[in-house]
């Protein structure tokens, strides 16, 4: 039996970070039911990123909804909404990631919800939180990670603030949510009651930046400080960053600095004992390093240094990455139908009593399953 | 509220932050959090500071990451504490370890054994690099998953190094989709009262988080670049990114031209048309970075936001902090460590229109360890 197994999730979520909630829920084995508005349905669909498109759909659309069924409804509509009511009865969980105001507009909210289906997991994700000055803002994920103060961590201390170059606030939320849902679904089973599961986008980077924000909230608000070479951490010493060596690029995590000397050949830091200047005096090792790890190729460096178990890496991109069996080894690809064409795309990272969760089901077309969702509901 | 997993016991033999950080999540969520450390040192975190901030014997960031558990500390390597765990996992509901693959066996903690004991635990595997493969046995550690696994070729700027995330995204990712398994499991095993092995690492998490960038580029098999300037996500079109203004900066995201040059009025801008904003996106942001330079935060702000774009101030936490929304968010909390109040941020999910909150701090090491012995024994 799959993880998940006989969980029906209605997902009116749109973009990414309700959809990636219930692409989680879908590989653990839940069914998942994205209802969708006519003509333009979730916006994802045409969102076309870097003109790449699959059957005249955005890629990300693609890779995001696979292992989902589409039932096209217009909320707005009084003999859908009826029909979208009947299909809550029947589900176990709801998602949606409308700004605050929009399902209560529609008819929908939690309240009313609830006295159709008490044991429904109601679950949000919003931008802001319901209050404050910022509420009514789009949740979108560069903004919020502009406002978050997450754009000070990365980059070194001289470039403009850096965002993180992934939808990574779309993706903790998703994340956060999905770990409510199911927290919320395993009280269910003793308490018989549903419940209204809440994330924001900003509560998520919030949490993701806990570690270095309880150190602001306690060291008398300093901010933080990223290193001028090579800054991998604000809060964390030399050598940690990535380096530019003879040919290609090393990443060094923590080390201590005259044994790092000793097995580079690098007399400069042998004087660097008190490991409070390894921190305190970053820069000035970074930038001895930065010069001295020039001089070889990444792959000379690891040869002295992964034998002595430093923790140290090559930095790969794409075309590397691929052709290394320590990638291969993961089976991280896998192909999903579209009509009769494949997607290549990657599976779940969760691996579950020895398998790997893999689905060969794309993403659905626009409606592709109203008729039989009513069919099988009886509506 | 009652606390929704109230009566799950969770053995947490982890360090640092990927295991510890899914049971600090577990533990707001009720789970009863026991950390099984070595004595002596205990979680290795508890040495490694932040700052060089320190709370007692153990660092700020120890605490902050360990907060609401309990710490049993054993010698595995002696057999009465050995049977003193066995008889601990005969009560527990969850294993989380994240030990390089080989340890938990050469204690004999490994699935096969553990699963004897208890048939319905559900045990969780944390590693860097998967069990299989030449990089099993390389160090688990953050900055380094994120170098292997191709994300520093997303942030920065196209002619910038390979930039990591400055938070330890891997570690964190990681953690916490152990605890949709973990969650996903239990579920499961009181319908069918069914243990279950899970298994996640670093690397793989990583690998989900670039699922846009890499569906792309099977399909194109072009790597993605970073735009030249101003770069926000290395798959989207001008103007999205972070721009300097006369007193600070602002983030623009996703807009069209057009609508945006009704705001900006700017001659230059004109020459490009909305099909060209992925393509000569460098130019168009070179365009952009000059113009935004001319007014300040605030004025781009209200004259934006009057149009409806999506654009917002970029903050540091001190000024986020001064936001209506950030204190409506009651994101706080604190807990007492000897005589000294510390501050740290609560759990992000609220289930109810309830926080999860809790004051109890990290424990010391092996500070349970009697009380748990009494436990067992009655």
């Amino acid at each position: 039996m799959k993880l998940l197994e006989d969980l029906l999730i209605v997902d009116f979520s749109q973009f990414l970070s309700g959809p990636s909630a219930s692409l989680r829920l879908a590989d653990m084995g839940a069914r998942v039911i994205k209802i969708e508005r006519p003509v333009t349905g979730d916006i994802c669909r045409s969102l076309y990123v870097s003109d790449v498109k699959v059957n005249g759909e955005s890629t990300i659309f693609h890779a995001i909804n696979r292992n989902k069924e589409s039932y096209q409804a217009d909320i707005k509509n009084p003999h859908d909404l009826n029909e979208i009511k009947k299909l809550i009865k029947k589900a176990d969980v709801l998602i949606h990631n409308f700004r605050p105001g929009v399902m209560e507009r529609n008819g929908l909210s939690y309240d009313i919800v609830k006295a159709l289906n008490p044991k429904l997991i109601y679950a949000s994700i919003n931008g802001y939180g319901d209050e404050g000055g910022w509420k009514d803002k789009p949740g979108q994920d560069l903004l919020l990670q502009a406002v978050s103060g997450l754009t000070f961590l990365t980059g070194n201390i001289e470039d403009n603030p850096t965002p993180m170059g992934v939808a990574v606030t779309d993706i903790l939320a998703g994340t956060h949510l999905v770990q409510g849902i199911l927290t919320a679904l395993f009280s269910r089973i003793t308490t018989g009651e549903g419940a209204l599961v809440e994330v924001s986008m900003l509560e998520s980077l919030l949490d993701f930046q806990f570690e270095v924000l309880t150190c602001f909230y306690n060291d008398g608000h300093a901010l933080p400080q990223r290193s001028a070479v090579s800054n991998g951490h604000a809060y964390i010493g030399a050598p940690y960053g990535i380096y530019k060596s003879a040919e290609g690029y090393l990443a060094l995590a923590m080390v201590d600095i005259p044994s790092l000397g000793r097995l580079l050949e690098c007399d400069a830091l042998l004087s660097y004992t008190n490991p409070s200047d390894w921190f305190d005096k970053r820069d000035k090792i970074k930038v001895i390093l930065k010069d001295h790890l020039s001089l070889k190729s990444t792959h000379e460096w690891l040869a002295i240094l992964e034998p002595a178990d430093i923790w140290c890496a090559e930095v790969f991109d794409y075309d590397k990455l691929m052709k290394q069996d320590g990638y291969k080894v993961l089976e991280m690809e896998q192909d999903v139908s579209i009509g009769n064409q494949f997607l290549k795309t990657t599976r779940c990272p969760i691996r579950v009593d020895g398998q790997i969760l893999k689905s060969a089901k794309g993403a659905p077309s626009l409606g592709e399953h109203t008729i039989s969702i009513q069919k099988e509901f009886d509506f | 509220m009652q606390l929704p997993l109230k009566g799950v016991t969770i053995l947490e033999f982890c360090q640092y932050l990927s295991g510890p950080v899914a049971g600090l999540r577990l533990a707001d969520f009720g789970a009863r959090v026991i950390k099984i450390e070595q004595p002596v040192k205990g979680d290795s975190c508890r040495q490694l500071a932040i700052k060089n901030f320190w709370l007692d014997e153990s660092s700020l960031l120890f605490h902050t990451i360990n907060r609401n558990k309990e710490s049993v500390a054993v010698n595995l390597k002696n057999s009465d504490d050995i049977t003193f765990i066995k008889k601990l996992i005969l009560k527990a509901d969850v294993i989380l370890h994240n030990f390089r693959p080989g340890v938990m066996e050469k204690w004999g903690l490994d699935y096969a054994s553990v699963k004897k004991i208890n048939p319905g635990i559900v045990y969780t595997e944390i590693s860097g690099y998967g069990k299989k493969g030449p990089w099993k046995n390389k160090p688990g550690q953050d900055l380094l998953t994120q170098s292997i696994s191709g994300l520093t070729n997303s942030s920065g700027n196209n002619n910038d190094y390979p930039i990591p995330f400055g938070l330890a995204i891997g570690d964190y990712l990681c953690g916490n989709q152990a605890v949709q398994a973990i969650l996903a499991a239990l579920i499961r095993r009181h319908k069918t009262g069914q243990g279950s092995l899970l298994e996640l690492s670093l690397l793989e998490s990583l690998l989900d988080f670039q699922f846009e960038f890499f569906t792309t580029y099977f399909q194109t098999n072009q790597q993605p670049k970073r735009s030249e300037f101003n770069n926000g996500h290395s798959l989207l079109s001008a103007p999205y990114g972070i721009y300097k203004t006369l007193d600070s900066y602002i983030a623009v995201a996703m807009m069209p031209l057009e609508k945006l040059n009704k705001v900006l009025q700017n001659k230059e801008l004109e020459k490009y048309n909305e099909s060209e904003t992925f393509k000569k996106r460098d130019e168009i942001k070179s365009v952009l970075a000059k113009c935004f330079l001319t007014a300040d935060t605030n004025t781009w702000l209200q004259k934006m936001h009057e149009h409806d774009l999506w654009v917002m101030p970029v903050l540091n936490w001190e000024e986020l902090i001064q936001t209506s929304t950030y204190q409506r968010l009651n994101m706080e909390q604190e807990f007492v460590v000897g005589n000294k109040k510390i501050k740290t941020t609560r759990c992000p999910i609220r289930i109810n229109k309830q926080y999860f909150l809790s004051t109890i701090p990290a424990p010391k090491l092996g500070e349970h360890t009697e009380k748990l012995k009494k436990e067992l024994e009655k």
